[in-house]
């Protein structure tokens, strides 16, 4: 870069009014950081609102006015008390768990497949995998719904489990696969030039190799099933989900259960960053401190 | 050995054939059977039956046209916001944020923990007419009694903002965090001013994030119903809205597929072109 005295040396003019490089720059490094801080910040104001009033004492179910600290809705009694928004929370555990189980199965297979095999259709699959991420929920929905209506299928967990599968299917593909693009092949030759069987070496080299890649892969399916509200409410019939529930609610005021709820929800969150952030710290301690650019 | 390159032939198709099945019998069939319904007359006491109407299509572009339109308009304001909230943030993060790179990360994701309805009726407690910012701001004078948020556009808009605004965050900065800082500095050490770089050499490789987080938001919010239902009004009704209302309300399939045919294909339209603006071959590599 052609510094000052630089110019001056090559007798080139120099522009008087512009400022001197050194402070503009400073200004500048202070300037993004801290509009980053701003935007984090933004995100976390429905969540602080959400806590806050987890702990109003509101007179009726309408949680709405700042009418004095109570812990009371942490009371396990108290939380557990409205029957059909645990029942809710049953259901959404349930679709939850099922979900991510059978489609992190079906979406691993699949991106196994694409990264370590070329095959005729690789990328019409590609394109076919994308379809259902680029379509909006409503038209899933209602087009799920569609089928259920017209071949007389009953609406209940089967169809809401179904439906969220259907949705997490691509993502766990895509999830794994930026997972599984970095592996070396090598590491299985090497297993296999030791003897080991394409089965023992699968389970022994390649897919502890791959697990974080399919927990981060669960963990979303996770989080996309138990927030699911606009598939689920076209496909759920009689059954409720946790977000079914608190829509139906929100007309007549919302608990501060829900605020509860939701509260234990985002401490799990937080729990996970902690977790990862401490594995991660520990990883960087155990590598070797050469090549990290 | 003949017969074992013959299984490695098909272990392919054997492992996708599970979740190919999946999403053909519940993404591919449910298309088709909505296509079929959007063509089907009747009513829901004597059933809907297959007849071939296609003036559902012509009646519904007509009725609603206007949400049709809003839609649009929101998706693209709230696409455009997005990005320009984002793009100094995902920048900063993944040229300058070392080794607390994965602390902003999962910093940015955390809040969306929280189930997505109870993070919108939060903007409604935060919105509320006598909530306790605009409450607040009405007590010391500074805003007239008459004022409010909710129910107008720039509710729904400012919902659909916070909601969506992770989907554009997290690709571009994957698409920045390729970005190798030695460019950067080959371009200045070309002689080129900070503009000429980011226009140059930031922006063009930050591409493939701008259109996957372009996407990512702008379909999701042509179909959102819940941002217009919890914090709109009459005059912010969007099109899943309608569809909701025509699928879950009144029972009337065929208008609902219909609705939702002319929605897919209008966003499959739009990505196809808004693909082939920025080059396709490059974006999906």
């Amino acid at each position: 870069m052609a510094t000052t005295t630089e110019r001056i040396a090559r007798r080139e003019p120099i522009d008087a009014t512009a400022p001197p490089q050194k402070p503009r720059k400073r200004r500048k490094e202070w300037l993004l950081p801290a509009y980053t801080g701003l935007v984090i910040a933004y995100l976390f104001v429905p969540i602080a609102i959400m806590i806050l009033f987890g702990f109003n004492n509101p007179a009726g179910r309408y949680n709405f006015q700042w009418e004095g600290f109570t812990l009371k809705w942490y009371n396990p009694t108290t939380l557990l008390e409205y029957e059909d928004l645990n029942d809710a929370l049953i259901n959404s555990l349930t679709v939850a768990i099922v979900s991510t189980l059978i489609a992190t199965a079906l979406g691993t297979l699949i991106a196994l497949a694409l990264t370590r095999h070329r095959f005729r259709g690789r990328s019409s699959l590609n394109l076919g995998l994308f379809l259902p991420m680029a379509s909006p929920e409503v038209v899933l929905g209602v087009s799920l719904l569609a089928l259920f209506v017209s071949i007389n299928v009953p609406l209940g967990l089967v169809t809401i489990i179904i439906a969220h599968i259907m949705f997490s299917i691509s993502f766990v593909v895509v999830t794994v696969k930026a997972r599984t693009s970095g592996f070396d092949h090598n590491l299985e030759d090497a297993a296999g030039d030791l003897g080991a069987d394409p089965w023992t070496a699968f389970w022994t080299v390649t897919f502890p190799l791959i697990f974080p890649g399919i927990l981060a892969a669960g963990l979303l399916v996770f989080a996309l099933s138990i927030d699911d509200y606009v598939i689920t409410s076209f496909n759920a019939g009689g059954a409720t989900t946790i977000p079914l529930w608190v829509y139906g609610a929100s007309r007549i005021g919302v608990p501060p259960q829900v605020n509860v709820m939701g509260t234990l929800l985002f401490s799990l969150g937080l729990l996970y960053v902690i977790v990862s952030l401490w594995r991660g710290r520990k990883a960087e301690a155990l590598a070797p401190p050469v090549g990290k650019g | 050995m003949a017969a074992k390159s013959e299984r490695g032939r098909l272990t392919p198709y054997l492992l996708t054939l599970p979740g190919v099945l999946w999403l053909t019998a519940f993404f591919v069939v449910p298309m088709v059977t909505m296509f079929s319904v959007s063509f089907q007359e009747g009513n829901i006491y004597e059933g809907y039956r297959f007849t071939g109407h296609w003036q559902t299509y012509t009646d519904t572009l007509g009725s609603y046209s206007e949400q049709f339109l809003r839609s649009l308009w929101y998706g693209l304001i709230v696409t455009a916001a997005v990005l320009l909230i984002t793009f100094p943030m995902s920048y900063w993060i993944a040229l300058k944020g070392g080794k607390r790179k994965n602390l902003f990360l999962l910093m940015i994701l955390l809040p969306f923990f929280t189930p997505f309805i109870i993070r919108t009726l939060s903007w409604k407690l935060i919105l509320g007419d006598e909530g306790i910012f605009l409450g607040t701001l009405k007590n010391i004078g500074i805003l007239p009694d008459s004022y409010q948020v909710l129910a107008t556009p720039t509710a729904v808009i400012a919902g659909l903002i916070y909601n969506f605004l992770p989907f554009m965050a997290l690709p571009l900065y994957v698409a920045l965090e390729k970005l190798d800082p030695a460019l950067l500095e080959a371009a200045q050490d070309l002689y080129s001013n900070k503009r000429e770089t980011f226009m140059n050499v930031t922006l063009p490789l930050a591409l493939p994030g701008v259109f996957a987080g372009s996407l990512l938001t702008f379909i999701p919010v042509a179909g959102d119903f819940i941002n217009a239902e919890l914090l709109g009004g009459v005059n912010t009704t969007m099109i899943g809205n309608v569809i909701q209302r025509e699928i879950l309300v009144n029972l009337d399939y065929p208008e609902g597929a219909a609705i939702s045919f002319l929605l897919m294909a209008g966003i499959l339209l739009g990505v196809f072109l808004y693909a082939r603006a920025l080059g396709t071959e490059e974006l999906m590599g």
